[in-house]
């Protein structure tokens, strides 16, 4: 598997560390009460198919991206920086 | 038909005629008390232990594939209890007294094999997590003995013991611990519930769930619908999209894992080995293929295969510890979906709708706990009531905070474990 980082160019998969669902750059509210926060934190749609998760190049310019893979086969189908997913909400 | 040195005797003198298959392939009835929805290692045993502890015999285990055909099959067969929370170190101490007598309860042989399990360590620090682990170990009742370096030598001589990177100070050794052959220990289950009235259907994929005013009714499937008093769902790395006919969103991100085979060998490892400063461990089949796993890959995946990183990072870390094995050919790796839970611990609960049980998040250590589970499982159903050795997989945990069970200590969060 490799990744197209947006700023370093395509690199081996093990230059880069999987942080979960892209779910997690939809934070809720302080307040929003432990059934939220529970569902932000732990519940997980986990889909077998094309999901965006979010991927950090730790070994790499340390940047946050989002990455759109198919679970069932590996197929990386695009990645993007995170704050650029983010500030377009 | 029961299995004996008799029966052996008697079906070898008539030309071995009179074998019968273990178990029936019934057609679906309309209805059941208890349907259980994934024939797996945990379902089949759940089943059996509903028809044997509880006397319900009124189930159907419902596999969308064959029996043996999933993670069941196809894995690295190591059998423990050297687990040190509470909530963990009960359960894992009960499902290893249920291995011991397995074999007589279901009549078959499942060659468990109390070879002993040795986690190496490599420094002072880890030396001293292991002795508070052993400890632990003692104080449930199970066994565990600290070895020092010589001990391990004695026991584990091919080690590569002079290698100045991470030196073997001594290891863990839980004699009680060992291996079975996987896929017996699910024919077995299956036998014993069919042999009990349980109706075991394969091919049969759950497509829908009914609920009707929050209580379950039935399942809808490739082969009907059925109607169900109770339905427990099973699923393992599947279990979020069964959990999610239900209408449910769980806390588990399906992850994969590898583990590999060699070709057959001389005896010559005999107990299960654990790498303390990589992740590697180690037995020898009976058939003698070397049988190694490591860590996840650390990312989410349904496709059954991991990628090379990882078979890279076990074979550097296998060549590390024990360098004699670098001349055997591997012969095959495979890769598992685990149903992963933030903080590593497995669930068996109740959910909000009435009737219906879910039991997941076997993370990558399912198959020691078969039998514990399968009677936790059976306990919840027939009784209602939580099973004591159980009572901590509790699904609301995530959401209260309480009763977390992070045995490697990294944190309740998805991708740490």
């Amino acid at each position: 598997m490799r990744l197209k980082c947006p700023i370093c160019g395509e690199r081996d998969s093990r230059e880069f560390t999987y942080m979960g669902h892209a779910s997690m750059l939809e934070r809720p509210a302080p307040d929003a009460g432990d059934v939220v926060w529970d569902d932000y934190l732990h519940n997980r749609e986990n889909i077998a198919g094309v999901v965006e998760e979010l991927w950090q190049h730790t070994e790499g310019c340390g940047a946050w991206l989002v990455v759109q893979r198919d679970t069932r086969t590996h197929e990386v189908l695009g990645v993007k920086l995170a704050r650029e997913v983010a500030r377009a909400g | 038909m029961r299995f004996s040195a008799w029966e052996i005797l008697k079906q070898g003198l008539t030309g071995n005629k009179g074998w019968t298959p273990h178990w029936r392939s019934p057609d679906p009835k309309s209805a059941y008390d208890v349907v259980i929805v994934g024939g797996g290692g945990h379902g089949l045993s759940t089943a059996f232990y509903l028809a044997k502890e509880y006397g319900i015999t009124n189930v159907a285990v419902l596999e969308k594939g064959y029996i043996g055909g999933g993670n069941v099959g196809r894995n690295t067969t190591i059998v423990r209890a050297n687990y040190m929370l509470p909530g963990n170190s009960e359960f894992y101490s009960h499902s290893l007294k249920l291995w011991e007598r397995l074999e007589e309860d279901t009549n078959f042989n499942a060659m468990h094999s109390q070879r002993g399990i040795i986690n190496l360590f490599h420094s002072d620090g880890q030396r001293d997590g292991y002795a508070r682990r052993g400890n632990q170990m003692l104080s449930q009742g199970d066994d565990a003995i600290l070895l020092d370096n010589a001990g391990v030598r004695e026991k584990l001589p091919y080690l590569d013991f002079d290698q100045t990177r991470f030196p073997i100070y001594g290891g863990l050794y839980h004699p009680r611990g060992g291996t079975a052959r996987h896929d017996a220990v699910a024919w077995g289950y299956a036998r014993g519930a069919d042999m009990r009235g349980v109706d075991i259907i394969q091919n049969c994929e759950v497509t829908g769930i009914d609920i009707e005013g929050g209580v379950v009714k039935g399942v809808q499937t490739s082969r009907g619908p059925i109607r169900a008093k109770q339905v427990a769902l099973i699923t393992a790395g599947r279990s979020s999209q069964t959990a999610a006919m239900a209408g449910m969103t769980i806390p588990v991100e399906s992850h994969i894992l590898q583990a590999f085979v060699s070709e057959g060998l001389k005896p010559c490892i005999d107990h299960v080995v654990t790498y303390g400063m990589g992740h590697f461990y180690i037995s020898q089949s009976d058939k003698g293929g070397l049988v190694f796993g490591g860590d996840l890959d650390f990312y989410a995946s349904y496709a059954s295969r991991g990628n090379l990183p990882m078979a890279e990072h076990v074979l550097e870390a296998g060549m590390t510890l024990m360098p004699m094995i670098g001349k055997a050919k591997m012969l095959r790796s495979w890769g598992g979906i685990m149903d992963m839970t933030p903080d590593g611990s497995p669930i068996i609960d109740k959910t909000p709708t009435e009737g219906l049980i879910l039991n997941c998040g076997w993370c990558y250590g399912g198959f020691k706990a078969v039998p514990g589970s399968g009677y936790s499982t059976a306990h919840l159903l027939a009784t209602g009531e939580h099973h004591q050795p159980a009572a901590g997989f509790r699904l609301d945990r995530f959401r209260t905070g309480r009763g977390l069970m992070d045995e490697e200590g990294t944190g309740a969060q998805h991708n740490l474990h």
